[in-house]
């Protein structure tokens, strides 16, 4: 019932910024060169890297292409969902208009983050899952049912780290109001989820994998895609993520604590 | 007389603009922060020993990628995301009526956050040093100045640039997705993420005609001590100012002309 409810109240949010956004429809052609000119960078940088070596931390260009598609796909996502959403939150509570959020019958951790959509993100999931069937065929992988499933569920499980961190970010402006651009320092950082963790100097690795999972976020997946990757690895990821949905769940209601509005 | 007014609103303006930037300082270090990326690049780098290939040693490189942070530090342009806040909301109209070009406004408030940022990127330096103690180099006065200057310039032109994606604003509304557009080959072909030099035959017979490798790869190589062409970095820098204002006076005024204020 409750479900069914939200589900309703997610239509709406759709159909609202849906309208909204396609008010500007050759923003979202110029969106769409944006993304595939991004995606030519990329590989275009990484073909720099692969010049005069045959491997780069124990991948070759062809495996690295995998990371790239699976970060293209992320990425997309971010754009779609995280980005318009969590911004949101910052101008919330600048404006004091947390208040009318928090008065809703609705859970405010969902309406916040749900709330608005960039259709011009679906094109670089696209893009991406483009580049990675290229990358199925280039690199000979068999397509069974097991495979699919954990691919799956590794993806899955990076889209709610990757959830996860940009809402524990956003979360920190209810103390500190004027950190709105936080995101970018996570959005630089996420950077380098680009390129497999094990082309970084070992104090990287560890802070990239301790601090700031991004080394979940994109090599796991990948190497499962490659098939070589350790049932413990991706067991971990899962664990991982599920921590980082939970800590992010109670932080965002323990913020919520702290928030004093505008003019009360 | 005339030329004594114009000092006092050019000093008037960056003092507001600079009062206006230390109250948002955190935000200021926060922007500093992320743009780390050039440390991670230079870790791939070295950590993979690509740089052999390209016969540019550890130090060099690492002084390359730091001199390219600073460069991008003091040259980072959002004008078109300002102007296109205001124009939206219908604030340029006032400043219209004011006797000073608006973009007047928004260059001091970019040299204002640079001042503001300096000890910043200053500290990020130190930091950096902290780790690789062995590319400590004091480059002489000359040498600093010239690359302050050619730093300087690479601000103009990517201000320059900014300002007329900005205008466009007048007939669009929303011109930041063109400007995101042309930050991806600002991002890949200026030298932030690998110095020019490291580029395949058939990018470097064209990519010096582009304004791309003066806004980083050439200051940063003239501040690091890479061999770079000065005389030639500096004359391509001053031609592509000489080109872009005329195209900025031009659609500055038929834009205007254009506008039409909300309610009006």
């Amino acid at each position: 019932m409750k479900l069914r409810k939200y589900l309703i109240v997610y239509k709406k949010f759709l159909h609202t910024s849906l309208a909204s956004e396609l008010e500007y429809k050759t923003n979202i052609f110029v969106d769409l060169i944006t993304a595939i000119l991004s995606l030519i960078g990329s590989i275009f940088l990484l073909s720099i890297f692969f010049q005069n070596n045959v491997r780069i931390g124990g991948w070759e260009f062809e495996q690295a292409l995998i990371i790239q598609g699976i970060y293209t796909i992320l990425n997309g996502i971010t754009n779609t969902w995280f980005n318009p959403n969590l911004k949101e939150i910052v101008k919330h509570i600048r404006e004091g208009t947390l208040d009318f959020v928090l008065l809703k019958p609705i859970d405010s951790q969902f309406f916040i983050s749900f709330k608005n959509i960039t259709p011009s993100g679906l094109l670089e999931i696209m893009l991406g899952c483009c580049l990675l069937l290229y990358c199925i065929k280039i690199n000979q992988i068999n397509l069974n049912f097991i495979f699919l499933t954990l691919c799956l569920i590794t993806i899955i499980c990076s889209i709610c780290i990757l959830y996860s961190l940009w809402f524990f970010i956003s979360t920190t402006t209810i103390w500190f109001v004027k950190t709105w651009n936080a995101t970018e320092v996570l959005r630089s950082l996420l950077y380098i989820g680009r390129f497999p963790l094990n082309s970084f100097s070992f104090s990287l690795r560890i802070f990239f994998s301790v601090f700031i999972p991004i080394a979940f976020i994109t090599t796991i997946p990948s190497e499962v895609f490659l098939g070589l990757s350790q049932l413990w690895k991706i067991l971990l990821e899962v664990l991982v993520a599920i921590v980082f949905l939970f800590s992010s769940r109670k932080f965002w209601l323990f913020a919520l604590k702290f928030y004093s509005s505008a003019s009360s | 007389m005339l030329s004594n007014l114009n000092n006092r609103k050019i000093i008037t303006l960056l003092k507001v603009q600079y009062s206006n930037m230390l109250e948002y300082r955190v935000e200021i270090a926060l922007w500093a922060i992320s743009g780390i990326i050039p440390f991670f690049m230079l870790n791939i780098w070295t950590n993979n020993n690509l740089n052999e290939s390209i016969n540019i040693s550890d130090v060099m490189l690492s002084r390359y990628f730091l001199s390219a942070f600073f460069v991008r530090q003091f040259s980072v342009v959002w004008v078109v995301f300002s102007f296109e806040e205001d124009s939206l909301m219908g604030k340029i109209s006032p400043y219209l009526i004011q006797p000073l070009n608006p973009f007047f406004r928004y260059f001091a408030q970019h040299l204002a956050e640079q001042i503001t940022r300096f000890p910043f990127a200053l500290t990020i330096a130190l930091v950096f040093f902290i780790f690789n103690p062995e590319s400590i180099w004091i480059p002489n006065l000359l040498i600093l100045f010239l690359s302050i200057i050619s730093t300087f310039l690479s601000f103009i032109i990517q201000f320059l640039i900014q300002s007329i994606i900005a205008c466009l604003c007048f007939w669009t509304e929303k011109a930041s997705s063109i400007e995101r557009l042309l930050f991806i080959p600002t991002l890949f072909l200026s030298g932030l993420l690998a110095p020019i030099v490291s580029f395949p035959e058939y990018v470097k017979s064209w990519i010096y005609l582009t304004p791309f490798p003066y806004l980083i790869d050439f200051p940063a190589n003239l501040l690091s001590g890479n061999s770079t062409n000065v005389i030639g970095g500096f004359s391509m820098q001053i031609l592509w100012i000489l080109l872009l204002f005329p195209v900025f006076k031009k659609i500055w005024s038929k834009g205007t002309k254009k506008y039409t204020a909300m309610g009006s």
